[in-house]
């Protein structure tokens, strides 16, 4: 039995800390989502006062206006949607890395990547060749492009056990430059420095549209993404793998996991995913490419994901939560009538973040209140 | 011209050097503080909140005060981040990945969010702008023009350079030669056998995290405040958070060599300007060339595997003294 508390070390005296914290062995699902749902609705409730001090609003607009704002028509609701998909899309494809306990930050690299090469295939080929052939190279294209992206680090890992948080963090942004600077090739028209609407008249290697909606396609692809991830992770051998080496290398090693091998593959499919999920940025809904068109969604993808605790089904609902917030509070304050700006769902999100990473600790540990204080302690 | 070169290469290392001196005491202490870039944006967003706060109302500003408000809210506010990000970590022990990426998201928000927004809600109209402040901080020394391409090299800054410069001097100072220093190190290496020998290591990890913060925020304030001269653009600090991350690994966390870094880097942020007839091309490479270097530094240093250059041994890992 360890006696003394974390907290308090250095002491010559002694001294009894009011609290001792402890491991849990396990929470009841129910109570550790409870305990989440708390946090998240303490979160929202001082989002809103925030909200309500800079609007003058009372509660209830604040949450209509935010409602109305990501589901107000039918056409706010597609983009909600579909924000929703890419998002889901990116965070899905960090999963298995993270679960691997590879801490791969470079998911917004490897998604812009994959779609500089959707923006590629589109100008050099999307005129040239039918439908039918380019988007099967396009596609395949992309998922390597974001596979190269994810492996080069996961090889100088395996290999040298290089720090894989800072590596990929690097990468993301020789990845924007990378495309500012094709941008300067493919500008059009001259000196606008943006690559514009990419086959504008023609639709040269866009994605086509199911039933006339434009999101539809991504939405049913992320859809499909998500439930094979789960049944990768859940029940293939390869997603077992993950696990005991996200536990523990020494056992994987142990039990004849080749531990180097696992981490080049999962971060193979970690771009993969990435990559097509530029795939649809790209050639599903933009149709153009600016070193910003991921948008910082590979950053919010690894906090959706964490606090999915890598589960993809739960993580539908952790990205809705934030497009939700981003879409809806960016409503609020762009209304003309305030003219404020959107970066105030930021704010919201990371109140929200805050809490919610707060809260683990409360799922995890034990705080166990002293009561006797024994005389032999020392 | 060259002189004009390095003068602003130094411009633009400033407040790299301040973000990533920052970043090396933070990450001695074995946090990875991911929110560097939104820290450096709140220690600028506060900083000019207070001087715009402040020049609106008094009739007539003194320069005392000029410099002191946005220099204590600008350390308040960062610190405040850095407070943050230390009690989730440290005290609640959580993932420092996300808690860093949460502490930038919220500090880049907070920042384009009252940096843009704050004339409205004061009831003013237009952007924020500090220009009477601004001028208290570009103040050089008297005699830097009599002194031509020495004094332009040497003492035509405001006083916010020469801080990051004798900071980055004092930390490394610190770490190599101070007891106090020898046990941070010692809490990032180890933190278990820091604790058994006695080490605070809680006490060692809030210090070190928000003093680290607040040393990036200033950097913020320097890119205001001189830099851009007492205006807010939203996203106008563009990646130069992750370019003092970068700088932390290129400098093989010392920071006497983060000072070189942070000079090399600006210059290289600024070197497409100079290239003329290369266009925009070139100063794409040039961009992508900082984060190229700091791939392959990283990469050296994890092959040679040379002991004291390593980064530290327990960076990203939360510590729990009963957790065996």
């Amino acid at each position: 039995m360890v006696k003394n508390n974390a907290e308090i070390e250095t002491e010559r005296k002694v001294h009894e800390p009011l609290f001792q914290i402890v491991k849990r062995d396990a929470m009841p699902w129910y109570k550790a989502w409870l305990v989440r749902a708390a946090a998240i609705i303490l979160a929202l409730a001082i989002g809103s006062v925030v909200i309500i001090m800079l609007t003058g609003y009372n509660p209830i607009q604040v949450y209509s206006a935010m409602f109305n704002g990501a589901f107000g028509s039918t056409r706010k609701i597609w983009i909600t949607f579909q924000d929703l998909a890419m998002l889901l899309c990116i965070s899905l494809a960090v999963t298995p890395a993270f679960k691997m306990r590879f801490w791969n930050i470079g998911a917004e690299g490897q998604t812009l990547i994959g779609g500089l090469t959707a923006a590629a295939c589109m100008i050099y080929l999307g005129d040239k060749l039918p439908l039918y052939l380019t988007i099967p190279i396009m596609t395949v294209s992309c998922i390597i492009s974001g596979m190269i992206w994810a492996v080069i680090p996961a090889f100088f890992k395996a290999k040298f056990n290089t720090n894989e948080t800072l590596f990929t963090l690097m990468m993301n942004y020789v990845a924007m430059q990378l495309v500012s600077f094709c941008i300067v090739f493919w500008e059009n028209p001259k000196d606008s420095n943006s690559v514009g609407v990419i086959n504008r008249h023609t639709h040269g290697g866009w994605l086509p549209e199911i039933a006339d909606q434009k999101y539809l396609l991504n939405i049913i692809i992320v859809a499909v993404i998500m439930i094979s991830m789960y049944i990768y992770l859940k029940y293939s051998k390869q997603g077992y793998e993950i696990s005991v080496v996200g536990e523990s290398e020494n056992t994987a090693r142990y039990i004849g996991i080749n531990v180097k091998k696992v981490i080049v593959r999962t971060m193979a499919i970690s771009g993969a995913l990435c990559g097509i999920a530029g795939l649809m940025i790209v050639a599903g809904t933009d149709h153009t490419i600016t070193s910003d068109s991921v948008g910082g969604m590979g950053f919010t993808a690894i906090m959706v994901s964490w606090l999915a605790k890598f589960n993809p089904i739960v993580m539908a609902l952790t990205s809705f939560l934030i497009v939700f917030l981003e879409v809806g509070a960016g409503a609020i304050v762009t209304d003309p009538k305030l003219g404020l700006n959107e970066s105030v769902a930021d704010i919201l999100t990371g109140i929200i973040l805050f809490f919610i990473i707060g809260s683990e600790f409360f799922v995890t540990y034990k705080i166990n209140k002293r009561h006797n204080s024994s005389k032999e302690e020392a | 011209m060259f002189f004009t070169i390095i003068n602003n290469a130094i411009v633009q290392g400033i407040p790299l050097l301040f973000g990533s001196t920052g970043e090396i005491l933070t990450e001695k202490s074995g946090n990875l503080n991911l929110g560097i870039p939104g820290i450096m944006y709140m220690g600028g967003c506060a900083g000019i909140m207070g001087a715009y706060i402040y020049e609106n109302s008094t009739q007539t500003p003194s320069a005392a005060l000029c410099i002191i408000i946005p220099l204590l809210c600008s350390l308040v506010g960062s610190g405040l981040l850095a407070l943050i990000y230390s009690f989730l970590t440290i005290t609640l022990r959580a993932n420092q990945n996300v808690t860093g990426l949460a502490i930038t998201t919220f500090g880049t928000g907070f920042g384009d969010f009252f940096g843009g927004s704050l004339t409205k809600l004061m009831g003013n109209n237009g952007n924020i702008s500090v220009k009477l402040t601004s001028d208290y901080y570009k103040t050089t020394l008297p005699f830097a023009e009599d002194l031509g391409w020495f004094g332009k090299l040497f003492f035509s800054y405001g006083f916010l350079a020469y801080v990051a410069v004798i900071t980055a001097i004092i930390c490394a100072w610190f770490l190599k030669r101070t007891r106090a220093g020898l046990h941070l190190r010692a809490v990032g290496e180890n933190p278990a056998t820091a604790d058994a020998a006695g080490i605070n290591v809680t006490k060692y990890k809030y210090l070190a995290t928000t003093i680290g913060g607040m040393i990036a925020g200033l950097g913020g304030l320097y890119f205001i405040m001189d830099y851009i001269g007492g205006s807010w653009t939203n996203g106008g600090m563009g990646d130069r958070g992750w370019l003092a991350i970068a700088i932390v690994i290129f400098a093989i966390w010392r920071p006497n060599l983060a000072i070189l870094g942070s000079f090399i880097f600006g210059g290289l942020y600024i070197a497409y300007s100079y290239t003329s007839g290369l266009g925009r091309a070139a100063s794409a490479i040039f961009n992508m060339l900082p984060y190229v270097v700091t791939i392959i530094v990283l990469i050296i240093t994890s092959m040679r595997n040379k002991k004291e250059n390593q980064p530290p041994q327990s960076l990203g890992l939360p510590y729990f003294r009963e957790e065996r």
